[in-house]
């Protein structure tokens, strides 16, 4: 299967897998998998803004009905986990393509507002129905259960093993996406949206689908977040979490693939270690959005591509 | 009692006033936001923190200069239009070329920053502070108890809209501001100094938040999030007001305060959504908003 | 968008304790021992709980003489911001890394997460600031004891306190999460089952309301004469003022704060305040042994009084503390062992006397409905309350047969 790496991403494809196999060694387990679930929410929010240049204000919509859906299907109905994970792909899938036939033909103002007025509609909903969610108590204690019905998750080891397959399996799937016929298309549209019209495309149906597969790789993050920490709440609805996302993919690099990871890495350890300063993380979250659109507006990854003169 | 839907008179008008009143700091935020984004084609999304800034800052003005809330009414805005005018000055400046989407990310930082700042210092329940004692007590209209002050913002909110309305569309100035929005290099070339204008404009807006935050802070508790609690709001109102129309604004403020209220008396879960469902339809049925024209 | 501090990670909330926390403790050889304080530090529930609930335990390990008897105790804390995920999260990251006893948690939703989490992990919980009666029934487990109070004990006292003075048609503005459901229910069922009505409800969204305008103003048309307010904090704060500021008391209701603390007395005034009638298990100037604790507690917090959250987490630290003395501070390490000790010795410390823990993790007090005085009649600073009622322990709280605890057998 040709991936389509560069030299130098393959290099950093394996430093990738390298730091994931050792990671659980030296770091807290449950923060290094809230990192890997981040950076595949992260993932899709970077389809939408490097790809197409489109800045979804509402990405937590999709992350939290995904956490829900596993939440209430692994904890009420007794469903596997994989199922759950993969419901959360459907179900977030399925209101991305409600939501984004709604909001695609918005131009960029716009497409931001709506897509705020969407979640903030979705967090009304997962307050009300609190069969469903809980409201604002959250779905607590959802059992990890056993994959397949055989393998036991509830060790945190054996939950990290499938979180690290969950996300590697999403890199590689977005990595080979934009390095096939569609995205290619996408970058063209990305670059001069007149000609590719003009050369026949229908554009609004690349930017729809584009919209679909960032609010499934967000259902998938948010019910394997859900998995992994036992408990869904409210506050990974919220416009919070959505700004939250738009920072990860910011720092790390609008448009490249390393970019996602990183910046997740970079916020949750900040929050993780900044924690103690209290509401210093979102005083430095705010420093950090600044310098990014002042000085840094390539990111952590994009800088580097430029001074290795490559893509990453 | 006469009943209409089933809900009694006094309540709805009740409702009625409380909606108003909510709407009166929609419609002064939401102009400060419609100016900004009029001239200078950014979505500030600090407007929020700003607002709190100046709830805050007359607050200070009591506790740590003696100084009460007729004078926090004059100082509070301008000092929060100073503190715009440097933030101006320092960072916005630099944005103009770019993207409008990076606007939003830097102005939605600033709004971190300042938010952060505030929690770290006052605890995110933050302080008090009371009405004037001129303005404190209650009338009985009957149909409610209306407190006095409560009564004393729905003035005050029309006053300062009404004026800058008025500022806007019907002086000198205003006309000038217009021009300038609209063909920066002709105007200049007319020896009008742009950029200070511009400059000005921002701490204008930024000033009609400072003094919302002034009326706010004896009806909410000053606290850290007062602006973030509203800010989504607010854009909500000024997209459907239509994005650089002042008078957009101005009636999309109180209307969506309004229809907030009935919604409180009819569907109270409702009330805080309302207005993003009224968004998405609005913008469904006239991309630009109400008023607004599409660049 | 708003990134407000509750969107810090639960996990992260805990890098506090990660860098105090032993890694791996060696217990036996010094008598180590973690103690985590979970609280809400700057939000609604702050003065109620957060850094006097830390003074508290530090006096009990003061109080009990750790480190005379050779203790080694570290008090940690951390912030659960009123998120069920950010407890749940601490909980479970402290609990990892060895914290031996947790303890306050106000907010019932994260407490009831905690619980869950402290199950999970074996480890002994203690909360001393939340109401749900859900601690000691459907949720109760072998980790979990529930200090303090709860909103069986306040619907009953305050709530039956205001039904039998002829408040018979409520109107209840709640806090619309599991704390406030609770108290809702638990009071509608005294107003009914005393021959009154509820008129009406409404919930508003926790904990980011402020203003209560709309919901005032509603009570004032449905035509109640008690306004019954389920909530606790600097939301009763607000509520009572500004239902001050619209004259509800003027429209002939009078306001029932179902959970008041003196915290919220001190932050709302006596003016305002005066004759308001609420239930807490401790008050600083009851007794002479309150009274001693208090004195010896207050230089550690000057500036905020303890109510009775504090003084459980005082008292759930001592009881603690002499039950570790017992089995050891190995077998501490389970928090069924630490539990099952602790329920079968009599309490008894200055705050709240001699009491006793129920087979269901039930602490088992006696409740005092106050008066809040006139401000003329108080002479002393923080001199709020007039005793009216006491209630005896075996009174206070639901009988175990009707809780549904599954840890008591039928």
């Amino acid at each position: 299967m040709n991936f389509g790496f560069t030299k130098a991403q393959s290099i950093g494809l394996m430093l990738m897998v390298l730091a994931i196999i050792l990671a659980p060694f030296f770091f807290y387990p449950i923060v290094v998998m809230q990192v890997m679930c981040y950076a595949v929410f992260a993932m899709g929010a970077n389809l939408l803004m490097g790809s197409l240049g489109l800045l979804s204000l509402g990405q937590a919509a999709y992350f939290g009905l995904g956490g829900y859906i596993t939440g209430y299907l692994v904890q009420s109905l007794g469903l596997t986990p994989e199922l759950g994970i993969i419901a959360a792909a459907l179900g977030a899938g399925a209101l991305g393509t409600l939501f984004g036939w709604l909001v695609i033909r918005r131009q960029t103002i716009y497409f931001a507002m709506i897509t705020l007025a969407l979640a903030e509609i979705v967090y009304f909903f997962a307050v009300q129905a609190t069969r469903f969610t809980g409201g604002e108590n959250g779905i607590q204690g959802i059992p990890r259960g056993a994959l397949f019905g055989v393998l036991p998750l509830a060790n945190d080891r054996a939950m990290y093993a499938l979180v690290a397959v969950i996300f590697l399996a999403c890199f590689l799937f977005v990595h080979r996406i934009m390095h096939s016929p569609f995205g290619q298309v996408v970058k063209a549209i990305r670059e001069n949206e007149p000609r590719a019209i003009s050369l026949g495309y229908k554009v609004e149906q690349y930017k729809w689908v584009a919209f679909i597969l960032a609010a499934m790789l967000a259902g998938i993050a948010g019910g394997t977040k859900a998995m992994v920490m036992g408990i869904e709440t409210l506050s990974d609805v919220g416009s919070a979490a959505s700004g939250l996302v738009v920072l990860m993919v910011l720092l790390g690099g609008i448009g490249t693939i390393f970019g996602p990871l990183i910046g997740a890495l970079i916020v949750v350890a900040m929050q993780y270690y900044l924690a103690p300063f209290g509401a210093w993380v979102i005083v430095i979250q705010g420093v950090i959005f600044v310098a990014c659109v002042l000085v840094f507006r390539r990111g952590v990854i994009g800088e580097l591509a430029v001074r290795l003169k490559t893509a990453l | 009692m006469l009943m209409i839907f089933g809900k009694p008179l006094p309540l709805l008008f009740g409702q009625l006033l409380l909606g108003i009143i909510n709407g009166s700091f929609y419609a002064m935020l939401s102009m400060g936001l419609a100016i900004i984004f009029g001239l200078l084609r950014i979505i500030n999304f600090a407007h929020g923190a700003l607002f709190m800034v100046g709830a805050f800052v007359t607050w200070g003005l009591l506790t740590y200069l003696s100084l009460d809330f007729w004078w926090a009414l004059f100082l509070a805005p301008v000092i929060v239009g100073a503190f715009g005018l440097l933030l101006e000055r320092t960072l916005i400046r630099r944005i103009y070329k770019l993207d409008i989407l990076y606007g939003l990310l830097l102005t939605f930082g600033l709004a971190l920053i300042l938010q952060g700042g505030f929690t770290n210092y006052f605890g995110s329940s933050g302080v008090s502070y009371n009405a004037p004692d001129a303005l404190s007590g209650v009338v009985n209209l009957g149909f409610m108890y209306l407190p006095v002050y409560r009564g004393f913002v729905i003035f005050a909110a029309i006053l300062v809209c009404g004026a800058t309305w008025f500022l806007i569309e019907k002086t000198r100035l205003g006309a000038l501001l217009r021009a300038a929005t609209a063909n920066p290099g002709l105007v200049q070339s007319f020896g009008v100094n742009v950029p200070r204008l511009i400059a000005l404009t921002f701490a204008f807006g930024v000033g009609l938040a400072g003094l919302a935050g002034v009326l706010a802070a004896p009806l909410y508790s000053v606290n850290p999030n007062m602006g973030s609690d509203l800010i989504n709001t607010v854009f909500a109102v000024v997209v459907i007001g239509g994005m650089g129309s002042i008078g957009g604004a101005i009636l999309s403020g109180f209307a969506l305060g309004i229809i907030e209220g009935f919604t409180d008396v009819f569907y109270p879960p409702g009330s805080a959504v309302v207005v993003f469902v009224v968004m998405a339809i609005v913008l469904l049925a006239r991309p630009a908003g109400l008023f607004g024209k599409l660049a | 968008m708003k990134i407000t501090r509750r969107s810090v990670l639960g996990t992260a909330a805990a890098a506090a304790a990660a860098g105090a926390l032993p890694s791996q403790p060696a217990r036996a050889a010094n008598k180590k021992l973690t103690i985590g304080v979970c609280s809400d530090f700057s939000g609604p529930y702050s003065d109620i709980g957060g850094e006097t609930s830390v003074a508290c335990v530090r006096q009990a390990l003061q109080d009990f003489g750790a480190a005379n008897k050779g203790y080694d105790i570290t008090v940690i804390q951390g912030d659960h911001q009123n998120k069920p995920d950010v407890g749940a999260g601490l909980a479970r990251q402290w609990f990892d890394n060895g914290v031996d006893l947790l303890i306050d948690v106000p907010n019932s939703a994260v407490a009831l997460a905690i619980a869950g989490v402290a199950a999970e992990k074996n480890k002994t919980y203690i909360n001393s600031n939340a109401g749900t009666t859900l601690l000691t029934g459907a949720k109760c487990n072998a980790q979990t004891i529930h200090w303090t109070y709860d909103t069986y004990m306040l619907a009953h006292s305050t709530g039956g306190a205001m039904v039998a003075a002829g408040g018979k048609k409520w109107f209840f503005i709640t806090a619309n999460y599991a704390f406030g459901q609770l108290l809702r229910d638990q009071t509608s069922a005294v107003v009914k089952a005393a021959g009154g009505t509820v008129v009406g409800d409404v919930d508003y969204p926790f904990p980011q309301t402020t203003d209560f305008s709309s919901y005032l103003v509603q009570a004032q048309s449905a035509g109640a004469n008690v306004l019954g307010l389920a909530n606790a904090g600097k939301d009763t704060v607000n509520s009572i003022k500004q239902a001050h500021q619209f004259g509800i008391t003027q429209s002939g209701m009078t306001i029932a704060g179902l959970l008041i603390f003196l915290n919220d007395i001190h932050g709302i005034g006596l003016e305002t305040a005066q004759g308001l009638v609420l239930t807490e298990s401790f008050y600083w100037n009851l007794n002479e042994r309150t009274r001693a604790f208090t004195k010896r507690v207050l230089p550690k917090t000057p500036a905020n009084y303890p109510s009775m959250g504090h003084a459980g987490c005082y008292s759930g630290t001592m009881h603690f503390l002499k039950a570790v003395d017992k089995i050891g501070v190995d077998a501490a390490a389970s928090g069924a062992a630490v539990v099952t000790q602790m329920k079968s010795m009599p309490t008894d410390d200055d705050a709240f006397g001699h009491c006793s823990i129920r087979e269901d993790g039930r602490f088992m007090c006696p409740s005092f409905l106050f008066r809040v005085k006139k401000p003329g009649q108080s002479s002393i600073p923080w001199d709020y309350y007039d005793l009216v009622h006491t209630t005896p322990a075996d009174q206070t709280f639901q009988p175990m047969a009707t809780e549904g605890c599954p840890l008591v057998k039928a």
